[in-house]
């Protein structure tokens, strides 16, 4: 489904990502941990084609398709979706006209009629239950005002109305508390087919707990240094990075 | 018509315009209006025209939009048309009275005043100076007349009719009053018509103004609004700029607030090759409350200018002043917002924000606040803010599917809403706001079955 071949990725001369291969095939789920700075969220944000990187090597392909060359909504369109480590407040905006902006775009481009607005409220109303998101918050601007966990739930909200094939989310678990930990991974688990992928983006074991990871990759200083199953977070959990630090020393 | 020539000034050429047709211009209008001409044009002698560099004209070309040769119409209507057959208001459904303005003069089909049952009265000013001569006089000329403005004595020296709307004290008026004012003629053409609106002591009323062009060619339009909001009183009015761009429009507006009034001026600015917008506001009396607030939607070579004026002559009084605008190609603006707290305005609360979005390197807008303070225990902020489209909410948008173009235009859209919501009269914030959208759109027809394409 995603296959990123040596791709390197620096911003203003200053190299970031250093060579990452990976890949993610239908179905799986993978887990890329990694200490602050290391670079989990350039790779999250080149992926969903932020452009203020640039790529100076590498190939991204998404389902056979040259994905950098694509943009931001062509990626969404394609079944890609980014879940923002920081989701922005757009002021003005309401949640309702974002939402249904985002899914008839979506519905043009796979050639389907538009919702209408009581399909796009019933919809809502289920992927709310699933979420447990508030009901006041959708009646709002975009994150305006948010808590910290609310704007991760709405994160999840978001992902759970679009539907991707691909979620990246980016530390949707930090700052949340252990119920809505449980509503992200049930949003995640909900996703989950043999159609889909996902990869979560944490700092934390816990996470993992719900989500279970069929890969665990550490990226270190631009790099993934080690890849293996759900036991490496474990072994993470346990030594920390020093335990990586010094075996990149060996290295 | 009168050819400007290059070597008469517009002070000399409009001075001998006034004295070739003075006797037209009288014998079409009323008599309590010709009293005050004479005085007028002297002012005008003495004052000359706006310059541009000049303290309050410092952007604002007046020069080049009079420096053109324009017709004037002093004498009786000679236009026979019917207009609200040829007009389609971009404003539908929205359940108002409808008063037409046509080239400056109230168009009423035979009654030039109508008289309501709960006693309001709308409809031709010339005339209501006749039928209410104790009405008109007690606030004609009496806020706009301090003006040293020479454009502001230029309009009353030349003012022949305008709309006249009068709402008796505590009178609650149930439907906006919608004043359609339109410039339509078969050659090019130069207007300046006078509104009086007043609402007296307790009385509430929702005035709507839409400035629509409907023939492809030059129009000038210098008009002045006095406005009375007696103690406790309540007025929202609105006005929707949306004539073509071969169109300057300069509009002069003076309100008076008494005591525990509260006013809500809204200047919605969408088509017009050059506007100027002059605000003046007096809070004569306490917890007298204004809101004056602007959006203005600028593309290609457009001119918007707002120039506001508040004076906070009484205590215990509340002003907010909030422009926003969208300058796309080469468009360009000002905005100049004065507070003005006298010695013995305590307690006074004056805000004042200004925040603009420039889409290219060639859109210009300048800003300036000019707070000038007396009293010593007031509450008073300004800001104004020139930027870009925030590219972090735009890839946020796009991230999740939304085509480059449609995440701009919610953007845009969001940003205008913020004065939009401002407008207390729910039926005309949704029409304003679906107006805002299909401007933002390039949807909005520049004018009803208008040949001219000015874009
Ligand atoms: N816009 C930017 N300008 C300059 N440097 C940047 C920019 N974005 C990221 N970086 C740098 O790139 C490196 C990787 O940042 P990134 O956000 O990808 O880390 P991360 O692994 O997601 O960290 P965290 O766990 O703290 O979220 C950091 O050193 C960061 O300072
Ligand atoms: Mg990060």
């Amino acid at each position: 489904m995603l296959v990123i071949k040596d791709l390197k990725v620096s911003i203003d001369g200053l190299e970031i990502l250093k060579g990452i291969d990976l890949e993610v095939k239908a179905g799986e789920v993978h887990a890329i941990m990694g200490p602050n700075g290391s670079g989990k969220s350039t790779l999250a944000s080149i992926l969903a084609g932020r452009d203020i990187f640039n790529v100076d090597s590498g190939s991204v392909t998404f389902n056979g398709e040259d994905l950098l060359e694509k943009s931001p909504e062509e990626r969404a369109k394609d079944g890609l979706f980014l879940g923002f480590q920081y989701p922005i407040e757009i002021p003005g905006v309401s949640m309702v006209n974002f939402l249904k902006t985002a899914i008839n775009e979506m519905r043009k481009h796979r050639g389907q009629q538009p919702l209408s607005a009581s399909e796009f409220l019933k919809k809502m109303r289920e992927k709310k239950d699933l979420v447990e998101i508030d009901s006041s918050l959708t009646s709002r601007s975009v994150n305006e005002g948010f808590s910290g966990g609310e704007k991760k739930k709405n994160e999840i909200f978001q992902m759970a109305m679009l539907e991707p094939k691909l979620a990246i989310l980016d530390e949707t678990d930090s700052g949340l508390d252990i119920d809505a930990l449980k509503v992200v991974a049930k949003g995640v688990n909900n996703l989950k087919s043999p159609d889909n992928a996902t990869i979560v983006i944490t700092h934390y074991q816990r996470l993992l707990d719900y989500i279970i990871p069929d890969y665990v990759h550490v990226l270190y200083k631009g790099r993934i240094v080690r890849s293996g199953g759900k036991e490496l977070a474990l072994m993470l959990e346990e030594k920390g990075y020093d335990w990586v630090r010094n075996e990149e020393v060996k290295l | 018509m009168n050819t400007i020539t290059k070597a008469t000034t517009l002070k000399d050429h409009f001075l001998n315009l006034f004295r070739e047709n003075a006797g037209v211009i009288s014998a079409n209008s009323a008599p309590f209006l010709n009293r005050f001409r004479e005085d007028a044009i002297a002012r005008v002698e003495q004052a000359g025209f706006p310059v541009k560099g000049s303290e309050d004209y410092r952007y604002a070309d007046i020069e080049s939009v009079f420096r053109n040769d324009l017709h004037h119409i002093f004498g009786p209507r000679n236009i026979d048309l019917n207009v609200r057959e040829i007009f389609h208001c971009d404003v539908p459904d929205l359940e108002t009275s409808l008063l037409l303005l046509v080239n400056g003069r109230y168009y009423g089909n035979g009654k030039q005043l109508n008289k309501f049952p709960d006693g309001i009265i709308a409809g031709s000013l010339a005339r209501a100076s006749v039928e209410y001569p104790e009405i008109v006089r007690k606030h004609y000329n009496s806020y706009a007349g301090k003006s040293k403005d020479g454009l502001v004595s230029l309009n009353t020296a030349f003012a022949q009719d305008g709309i006249f709307i009068y709402v008796p004290e505590g009178v609650k008026a149930d439907k906006p009053l919608q004043i359609v004012n339109i410039m339509i003629s078969d050659n090019d053409l130069m207007a300046q018509h006078r509104n009086l609106f007043i609402a007296e002591k307790g009385a509430e009323v929702k005035i709507v103004i839409c400035d629509h062009s409907l023939s492809a060619h030059r129009f000038l339009t210098n008009s002045v609004n006095e406005v009375y909001t007696g103690e406790d009183a309540l007025i929202n009015l609105t006005r929707i700029q949306n004539e073509h761009n071969g169109a300057s429009q300069i509009t002069h507006s003076y309100s008076h607030q008494e005591a525990r009034s509260n006013l809500t001026a809204s200047t919605i600015s969408l088509h017009g090759g050059f506007i100027r917008n002059n605000v003046f506001v007096t809070l004569n009396g306490e917890h007298a409350e204004n809101h004056s607030l602007g959006l203005y939607l600028s593309d290609k070579g457009q001119y918007i200018d707002n120039f506001v004026f508040i004076d906070h002559a009484s205590p215990n009084c509340f002003s907010n002043q909030l422009y926003k605008g969208v300058l796309d190609d080469f468009a360009s603006g000002s905005f100049n917002g004065r507070i003005l707290v006298r010695r013995d305005a305590q307690k006074t609360n004056a805000f004042q924000s200004n925040n603009n979005i420039l889409l290219t390197d060639d859109a210009k807008m300048y800003s300036r606040p000019q707070l000038e303070i007396y009293a010593d225990d007031v509450k008073c902020s300004h800001g104004s803010t020139m930027g870009q489209l925030d590219d972090n909410a735009l890839f946020y948008l796009r991230s999740r599917g939304i085509e480059y173009k449609e995440a701009r235009l919610l953007l845009m859209f969001a940003f205008a809403h913020e004065v939009i919501q401002n407008i207390k009269v729910e039926a005309l914030r949704d029409r304003i706001d679906d107006l805002v959208n299909k401007r933002l759109r390039g949807e909005l027809s520049r004018c009803n079955n208008c040949a001219m394409q000015c874009g």
